[in-house]
């Protein structure tokens, strides 16, 4: 509508008020009203369909896909720090899943786990957990960590200790938590503000020089694993060097070597934690 | 602590390490997961450049940037306000009507619960970083906790920042957050990227300002300024299979 | 100008003392013309339980165009207990620039009585080059009020760019905020057109919908469709939901809406 049709004097008030009785029914003599029309009476007015707003409801995260870090209503600030959390780091595709897997099988039945998985970008090592079975879908959570595993699970450990805190909430009492990093580099470790303990797992096939170059996760983990010994032969991995070159770095600290396509119920690993969770619970 | 520093230049002076500790992308509050809709914006809207991620910023800064700053300042006013009254007493109360203005304000049920979430991770960073009784009240908050900008303001607070310290570090904070995830997701120039991030100071400032000036008044009568896209995108970004960022 | 126009609807006995709407006060001012237009009410509110003859229909005809630079304009409703009421506009409205770059403001607050329905749907206000204008609308709702508000903007005529621009909308229950968003384009908001707020869409709109049957608003299913995009379904609380949608000009805004609205609307 071009402006210059708006010409009207804009000074002169027109004003005509009328409070009148203005019935719908005067309007329109179309018989609508009578018994002929098609009401839905059953949904006139129908007082005993209100429901008073409450604020947020459990489904606002409806958009979002079914594991992502959920909200629960419960209160805050309750501080529950009975479940031992053991954190699990290591390079891209050492067997980190797979180790969480095989601890869930083998511990679910004597104990109450959950899991908090850290992944880069998507949410495959919950999918992954999930499609196996190995815990209920209430008892994983993916935090997501903006592409950074490390920072997640490291320098800023806000969402990793509220996923772990809703879990305990949630869930209790529980015995054990699980905080699996997304694959990193050498050096991405957990903070002691997040777990009590970590395992470091690397495998035979990022070679047999992995324990030499060290690095905060091989030298200081609470437990180095070395995984996919099946795999040595055919990688041309020497065992004792990655274990001569493990114990240098590490002292006192242990060194498990697994194969968990050969033993998936992680039998050394799941001993060791028994042993610290007996330590824990003391 | 709880006592807001005004006057002379040394009191300004006092306030700020805290302010910039605050303000630090580093400081640790789950911030780093977010890219405050930079993710979504990049993909669904191809930014790929400097001058589109400026625009971005400029666009993010005056609209939920207002609005966080407005309600960072109001919070923090609020909460030195209810100090003073009754030791903090009051706090929740006080604090309440900006949850429902900031639920009203925040259409997207996906920015809804990542605003509470860092709001909660605010309320646990801080309460150990500078302890203060009304933050931990605001842990014992029912529900899903307080709202990002509430919980910033509370901090800072907390932290002995008067208001328009707080609308600062959250206009900031509106602007830091995207840029670095701009760095990740592109891999544009980090120097360049903190080019543009100084160079929009001057409308961080004026933004906090306007956002300071209400922040005496109701809640109610606080800016309302809306990023649609940013809202949408949100919806849809939320439903990716694959994403870097949680937001 | 200044034109105040107020408009109150109100439930009365009617035939048989079924008690039926009626307007109960109509006061056209000045360019703000309210005419009730004898409608029939939308299909769809048969789900809220109204008889489609049974609600008032009033349409506003705001003059030949919409606010001009200087205009401060007012229209208050009250639509009461129980009522119904479907307000509309004739036309959409051109929002132009006035002599000596004046602002203009039209203000519209309506209250929605307890167990009330109120369908608000003024057409399109177009953001035209020049102007410098400020809308805001308030809605309040009391307990069991049923709401559908529509409002949509054109962010400029064609092949411009849009004046200083800013439309409020500010939707409350018993006092307390649901929805309050408010959109700025023009010079004098920066970074308007940006990825953040509209990046070059034309047209926006924004659908508010508040039903105490909750369950009527699962209806509303998906929050996101790749078949209709820059759009979103938003749950505002259990009982209000929210469309909001951008697009590229009017008729596929409209077509966006009417998409998403389409599961709520059809009656079983
Ligand atoms: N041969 C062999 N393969 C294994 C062993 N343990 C795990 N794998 C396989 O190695 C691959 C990677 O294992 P994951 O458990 O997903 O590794 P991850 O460390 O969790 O990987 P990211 O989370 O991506 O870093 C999978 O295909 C496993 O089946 C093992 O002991 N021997
Ligand atoms: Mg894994």
């Amino acid at each position: 509508m071009p402006a210059d049709q708006h010409d009207h004097d804009h000074n002169h008030e027109h004003e005509h008020e009328h409070e009148h009785e203005h019935d719908r029914s005067q309007d329109h003599h179309h018989g609508h009203d009578h018994d002929g029309h098609d009401r839905h009476d059953e949904h006139e007015h129908d007082s005993s369909v209100l429901v008073r707003p409450s604020g947020e409801d459990p489904h606002t995260l409806r958009a979002t896909p079914p594991h992502v870090h959920r909200d629960t209503l419960e209160p805050l600030g309750r501080e529950t720090r009975r479940a031992l959390r053991v954190g699990i780091g290591g390079p891209v595709g050492s067997g980190k899943t797979a180790l969480v897997a095989a601890l869930c099988r083998t511990l679910n039945p004597e104990l109450a786990i959950a899991v908090v998985t850290n992944d880069i970008y998507t949410t495959e090592d919950a999918d992954f957990l999930l499609r196996n079975g190995v815990l209920p879908s209430e008892r994983i959570t993916a935090v997501e960590t903006g592409a950074c595993p490390h920072t997640a699970i490291r320098d800023d450990i806000s969402t990793n200790l509220e996923a772990i805190e809703e879990l305990e909430q949630k869930l209790p009492p529980l015995d054990l938590v699980l905080v699996e990093s997304g694959g990193d580099n050498l050096t991405a470790t957990f903070s002691r503000g997040l777990i009590h303990r970590q395992i470091f797992v690397i495998d035979v096939a990022g070679g047999d020089k992995v324990p030499r170059k060290g690095g905060p996760g091989v030298s200081t983990s609470d437990l180095l694993v070395i995984n996919k010994i099946d795999l040595a032969p055919m990688v041309h991995a020497d065992l004792a060097v990655m274990d001569r070159d493990a114990k240098a770095k590490r002292g006192d600290l242990p060194v498990l070597f697994t194969s968990l396509t050969e033993d998936p119920t992680a039998a050394t690993v799941t001993a060791w934690i028994r042993e610290k969770l007996a330590e824990h619970q003391r | 602590m709880g006592t807001v520093q005004t006057g002379t230049p040394m009191a300004d002076l006092t306030g700020l390490p805290a302010l910039m500790q605050l303000a630090d992308g580093r400081f640790p509050t789950g911030g780093h997961a977010h890219s405050g809709g930079f993710e979504a914006a990049a993909q669904r809207e191809g930014i790929n450049d400097l001058p589109a991620m400026e625009e971005f910023l400029i666009g993010r800064l005056r609209t939920t940037g207002l609005v966080a700053a407005a309600f960072t300042a109001a919070a923090c006013q609020y909460f030195h306000q209810a100090m003073a009254a009754d030791q903090g007493a009051s706090l929740l109360d006080r604090l309440a009507p900006l949850g429902r203005e900031l639920d009203a304000r925040t259409p997207s049920p996906v920015l809804r619960t990542v605003s509470r979430r860092l709001g909660r991770q605010l309320i646990r960073t801080g309460r150990v970083v500078w302890p203060h009784q009304g933050l931990d009240r605001l842990a014992s908050v029912p529900g899903q906790g307080v709202h990002q900008p509430v919980g910033l303001g509370a901090v800072a607070a907390a932290a002995g920042q008067p208001p328009a310290h707080a609308a600062v570090a959250a206009a900031q904070e509106s602007i830091a957050g995207p840029a670095t995830a701009a760095v990740r997701l592109l891999g544009l120039d980090p120097f360049a990227v903190n080019a543009v991030v100084a160079r929009l100071g001057a409308e961080v400032v004026r933004v906090a300002s306007e956002a300071t000036g209400p922040a005496d008044g109701p809640a109610s009568a606080l800016p309302a300024s809306a990023g649609y896209l940013l809202d949408v995108s949100a919806e849809f970004h939320a439903t990716w299979e694959v994403r870097l960022f949680a937001s | 100008m200044r034109a105040h126009a107020k408009l109150g609807v109100r439930l009365r006995p009617g035939a048989q003392d079924t008690p039926r709407s009626h307007v109960s006060r109509l006061r056209s001012h000045g360019p703000l013309v309210l005419r009730p237009t004898g409608e029939r009410l939308p299909g769809w509110l048969s789900r809220w339980g109204a008889d489609p003859v049974d609600g008032v229909t009033v349409r506003l005809a705001a003059g030949a165009a919409g606010p001009l630079g200087g205009d401060h304009w007012r229209l208050d409703v009250e639509v009461g207990d129980g009522a119904a009421l479907q307000l509309g506009a004739v036309s959409a409205s051109l929002v132009l620039p006035g002599a000596h770059a004046a602002r203009s403001l039209s203000e519209t607050t309506i209250s929605v009585g307890a167990d009330a329905m109120l369908v608000w749907s003024p057409a399109a206000q177009i953001a035209a080059a020049g102007c410098r204008h400020a809308g805001l609308s308030r809605i309040d709702l009391a307990p069991g009020a049923r709401l559908c508000a529509r409002e949509e903007v054109v962010i400029g005529r064609y092949g411009e760019e849009p004046g200083d621009f800013a439309q409020r909308l500010r939707v409350t229950r018993s006092g307390e905020a649901l929805y309050d968003q408010e959109l700025a384009v023009g010079a004098a908001s920066a970074g308007w057109n940006s990825p953040a707020v509209v990046a070059d869409r034309k047209a926006l709109g924004s659908i508010v919908v508040v039903d105490p049957a909750t369950t009527n608003l699962d209806l509303f299913t998906a929050a996101v469709s790749p078949d209709v995009p820059d759009t979103a379904v938003m749950r505002l609380a259990p009982d209000a939901v929210l469309i909001t949608s951008l697009a590229p000009d009017m008729i596929s805004l409209r077509h966006r809406l009417s998409t998403t609205f389409a599961g709520f609307a059809a009656t079983r």
